[in-house]
């Protein structure tokens, strides 16, 4: 609990919160990258180096990018009229009292003294050799499901033909 | 206050933030952002218990973080897939509004 976690951790929330409150779709989403570059150095700092970066390429580099693209095609460059104050109070009051439960649960929670050895970290060979022989049946799967995922989207996103009898 | 406790107020506190843009944007993409913060909040927590874990050498929490990841970049594609065509037969992305 230093210093550099509470900043990482301010950044992360801050964007996150920025994500979900501005008005203007595109900054809404260049807020989601900044929450996204939060969570990622908060991995960094928590020593899982492949994981961070990982995060770095895959949610900054790609979705953050990806969802940007889907604002322009939609022209949905702003928000519609606010949404009525009666949903949107439920909808916070919702969340709050989830974060309240969560945190209650959270502090109240005897969690025993872990021994955390310092120092030990997995390198990426480490996690190459783990892919490639304990993991392997996970691995192809999540293969798999990418590949279908992607001719999926394609499928989905492309312009269907005009019916011409 | 241990930095385990930390890491999970933060995930938690990430989580409800997701939540409560998912329960009150009209938007569809940023319901789906809210959707993409709750996942990541999942994700900080199977780090931080490997991390604050006594078995900090194994790989195990690192392995899940990945596949959860690439499970979210999936979501992620197909959920947008899906708003483009929403956005093509209705000419809107609000969610609010009937079909």
């Amino acid at each position: 609990m230093n210093a550099w976690f509470v900043v990482l951790a301010g950044i992360t929330i801050v964007g996150a919160a920025a994500a979900m409150m501005l008005r203007s779709l595109v900054h809404c989403a260049l807020a989601l990258a900044l929450a996204f570059t939060g969570i990622g150095t908060l991995y960094l700092y928590l020593g899982a180096q492949f994981l961070g970066l990982a995060q770095l390429l895959v949610y900054v580099g790609a979705i953050a990018v990806l969802i940007v693209f889907v604002i322009l095609l939609t022209r949905g460059t702003d928000d519609g009229p606010p949404i009525k104050v009666p949903t949107a109070l439920s909808g916070i009051l919702v969340a709050v009292a989830l974060f309240g439960v969560l945190a209650w649960a959270i502090l109240h929670s005897h969690v025993p003294s872990l021994a955390v050895s310092e120092g030990t970290t997995v390198s990426v060979r480490d996690l190459g050799t783990q892919l490639m022989t304990d993991y392997i049946l996970p691995l192809e799967i999540v293969g798999v499901m990418l590949t279908a995922a992607l001719i999926g989207a394609v499928i989905v996103a492309m312009k269907e033909k005009q019916n011409t009898q | 206050m241990t930095g385990l406790t930390g890491c999970l107020l933060v995930s938690s506190l990430l989580f409800s933030i997701g939540l409560a843009g998912a329960l009150t944007r009209r938007n569809a993409i940023l319901v789906l952002a809210g959707i993409e913060l709750m996942l990541n909040a999942a994700n900080i927590n199977f780090i931080a218990f490997w991390h604050f874990g006594p078995h900090s050498g194994a790989a195990t929490g690192i392995l899940f973080g990945l596949f959860s990841i690439a499970v979210a970049a999936a979501e992620a594609a197909v959920g947008l897939a899906l708003i483009l065509a929403v956005y093509r037969h209705t000419k809107s992305t609000d969610v609010s509004q009937q079909l």
